[in-house]
């Protein structure tokens, strides 16, 4: 490749869009939303033997308005949907959303007249992940898949779209 | 104190028609008691210095229907001095408001506070003189009785919806 | 003068704090409100109900041998005992008697179930007092922990590995070797977190004479494990109405008299140190035998019997397509938990279904005395309180 090798190889060349949707993935900052067992898989990837902070994920922000990537990590009881939908709307774009065991995805075993039957009836889930609890490795799996989701995103609009504001 | 020994203390201090019946089931013995005794049985099993039940580990309810009385419901003792237990049960029939009322034994054990109103909540039973009756675990909006055996698992789209996201149901718009 | 009297009248409005459901230190979603007078907490009103998931009116849907993985979801940070708990209770409904071996593995899991819950609290008790530290040391401990349980049954968390009447399978070779090399190292771990903590000033002063919780109100309030011990009085199950074999189990009660946040952090580290000891002794005299006891129409029989005779086959098909027929009756059992009285109630009509389970749930009674203990404290120590009461939200709303 022309240029690259020109230069010894010490600058990747890309376009804009692949380059935010790179820095976008490499440090996604969770919103620890743990509600139940799944939690504690999620505590369990976030420390030293699964260390999440190899993807850059290690600040689990307690805040929603200084985090990306929503993790649902356990049952939503329906008593429990207002303020699950108040903290996603708290969230500043771009914001991702992880649905991790089968009590989030479907409402799992519980299914009875106190559990959400899967909590896409009121979030847009972008990845599932299913188990009871899922291990970490499966966890990581889906970040994965959502890292792969976000390098395919499209992050900037086209320029030609911006209206030109004419001079006055 | 095996829990026959108890049991006749009981009807000592009482008399036989207090003991409505008394089921032995392993080494467990149950006593029932009619529900207007409720409290004097329960004082008298709490400051006895041969029994001394001061630790209430829960109270609890059965729903019977279709039988009558419906409900019952079960107060499970424990001696810390004597280390025996016991069982004390009272039959709540349902009145005409839908609901079945018996006294609370909070001054007896402070504990008894979210217990009873957990099972209140839950069978639709009203305990009398309790300190603060109000819902524990279930939302608020909701009305019904969901550990009575007339209500469906899964409950129903009306009784137990989703609750809405906003408090202000005219600001629930689809935002995606 | 009236501008004096309205001055004093604006200071006494309290303020209406609320905290939860979603809070990184209240261990899952719990609410409280609280009423401040500055920084005086004067009123403490929880709201629960954020996890409910209706878990006794479930298990009224399910087969008996249905409801082990639903109750070891219950208290997900000890979730072998639980199972021990709901077994016992139909072992004794059903009048089966468990063999020697099972009983001192049942042992082994709960006890490992009991440091695996003390070892996240004192992780995240440290996280909420301020130190970050513990929390990544106590985990790897866990994942030590994880992998003994990943041995027996396959699941990290609940390994679901035992049964009405037993276990399910016998243990892997290499799992004693593994359990002593455990037990040999764990003390000198329980050291490390004691260097970290236990003669910290920061810590000490956090946490002495925080929440106090007097012993008649502990009574009084139903309060049971560590909540209790920690105000003087030595209840421990394990000891007053000892069960599956834990009479033969040479271990003390840890029980201190401070009645404090700290009395309770010092009772849960020697419990991690007795279980260690209780573990060594189980593993060192596991007696051999059969790891299930046969009582056909209750009792699953043995894997191979099912592949190789007929009798066995007919049972096990009767087992699973028609349930367990039952006894009419009801039974209370009682365990010992890391929280303290772990209960399960269970009225049975004959049929293959629970009629009713109620399952009293330790962490749901020691909250009721939170408002006790944090009334007239700040707003600080509201947060210490509330985590060394060692409340696990799935246990608190069922």
């Amino acid at each position: 490749m022309g240029i690259e090798r020109h230069l010894n190889d010490t600058v990747h060349v890309t376009n804009l869009e692949w380059f935010v949707n790179w820095a976008r993935k490499s440090s996604m900052w969770p919103l620890g939303f743990g509600l139940a067992c799944c939690a504690l898989e999620m505590i369990a990837t976030a420390v030293s033997r699964y260390d999440i902070s190899r993807f850059g994920m290690e600040v689990f922000r307690p805040s929603p308005r200084q985090a990306d990537l929503m993790i649902v990590a356990g049952t939503a009881s329906k008593k429990m949907i207002p303020a699950i939908r108040r903290i996603y709307e708290q969230m500043a774009e771009p914001r991702w959303v992880i649905a991790m065991g089968a009590c989030a995805c479907t409402g799992g075993i519980y299914k009875n007249y106190a559990v959400v039957q899967g909590i896409d009836r009121h979030l847009p889930v972008d990845v599932y992940i299913p188990g009871c609890p899922p291990r970490p490795e499966a966890l990581l799996d889906g970040i994965f898949q959502l890292h792969a989701k976000v390098m395919k995103e499209q992050s900037i609009k086209d320029p030609r779209s911006f209206p030109l504001k004419a001079a006055t | 104190m095996d829990q026959e020994t108890i049991k006749e203390k009981l009807v000592s201090k009482f008399g036989d028609e207090v003991v409505q019946s008394a089921v032995a089931f392993r080494d467990q013995v149950a006593v029932t008691v009619p529900k207007d005794r409720i409290l004097d049985v329960c004082r008298f099993l709490k400051e006895d210095p041969e029994l001394l039940f001061d630790f209430l580990s829960f109270v609890g309810g059965v729903d019977w229907y279709p039988k009558e009385p419906r409900f019952e419901v079960v107060y499970q003792l424990y001696s810390l001095k004597h280390t025996h237990r016991f069982r004390i049960k009272a039959n709540v029939e349902m009145a005409e408001d839908g609901l079945g009322h018996i006294d609370s034994v909070v001054p007896i054990w402070p504990t008894a506070n979210w217990h009873e109103r957990e099972t209140s909540e839950m069978f639709g039973i009203t305990f009398l003189n309790h300190p603060d009756p109000r819902k524990l675990l279930l939302p608020d909006p909701w009305n019904v009785y969901p550990l009575r055996k007339d209500f469906p698992l899964e409950g129903t789209e009306e009784d137990t919806p989703d609750l809405p996201r906003t408090a202000h149901a005219a600001l629930d718009q689809p935002s995606e | 003068m009236p501008e004096a009297a309205t001055r004093i009248d604006r200071r006494s409005e309290t303020l209406e704090l609320n905290i939860g459901p979603h809070h990184p230190s209240t261990h899952g979603v719990f609410r409280a409100v609280v009423e401040l007078d500055g920084e005086i907490i004067t009123k403490v009103t929880p709201y629960l109900g954020y996890l409910h998931r209706g878990y006794e009116k479930t298990c009224e849907n399910k087969t008996y041998h249905n409801v082990i993985p639903l109750a070891e979801r219950c208290d997900y940070m000890a979730a072998s005992g639980n199972s021990l708990t709901y077994c016992m209770a139909m072992e004794k409904l059903l009048d089966i008697e468990v063999p020697e071996r099972a009983q001192a593995i049942r042992v082994i899991m709960a006890e490992l179930s009991r440091i695996f819950s003390h070892l996240f609290w004192l992780g995240t008790h440290g996280h909420d007092v301020g130190a970050i530290t513990p929390v990544i040391y106590c985990l790897r401990e866990r994942e030590d922990i994880m992998n003994l349980f990943e041995l027996t049954a396959g699941g990290r968390l609940m390994p679901n590995y035992l049964r009405i009447g037993g276990l399910i399978r016998d243990l892997e070779d290499g799992f004693v070797e593994r359990v002593r090399a455990f037990t040999n190292i764990f003390d000198s771990r329980v050291d490390d977190y004691e260097t970290l903590l236990t003669k910290n000033p920061i810590y000490v002063d956090r946490t002495k004479g925080v929440g106090v919780l007097k012993p008649e109100d502990a009574v009084a309030l139903g309060a049971s494990g560590p909540m209790i011990r920690a105000t003087g009085i030595p209840l421990d199950l394990r000891k007053t109405q000892p069960y599956s074999g834990y009479e033969q189990y040479d271990f003390d009660v840890a029980v201190e008299t401070g009645c404090d946040s700290y009395a309770r952090y010092l009772v849960r580290i020697k419990e991690m140190r007795e279980s260690n000891r209780i573990i060594r002794q189980a593993i060192d005299r596991l007696p051999g035998g059969p790891i299930r006891a046969t009582k056909p129409g209750a009792v699953f029989p043995p894997q191979e019997d099912i592949y190789t005779r007929m009798e066995s086959l007919i049972h096990h098909f009767m087992l699973v397509v028609e349930g367990i027929k039952g006894p009419v009756g009801e039974v209370y059992q009682a365990t010992e938990s890391p929280r303290g009285e772990l209960g399960c109630y269970i009225v049975s009509d004959g049929g293959p279904k629970p009629y009713r389970l109620k399952w009293r749930g330790p962490a749901f009674v020691n909250l009721e005395s939170l408002a006790v203990m944090s009334e007239g404290s700040f707003l600080a120590d509201f947060i210490v309180i509330l985590s060394s009461v060692d409340i696990v939200l799935a246990e608190v709303d069922r």
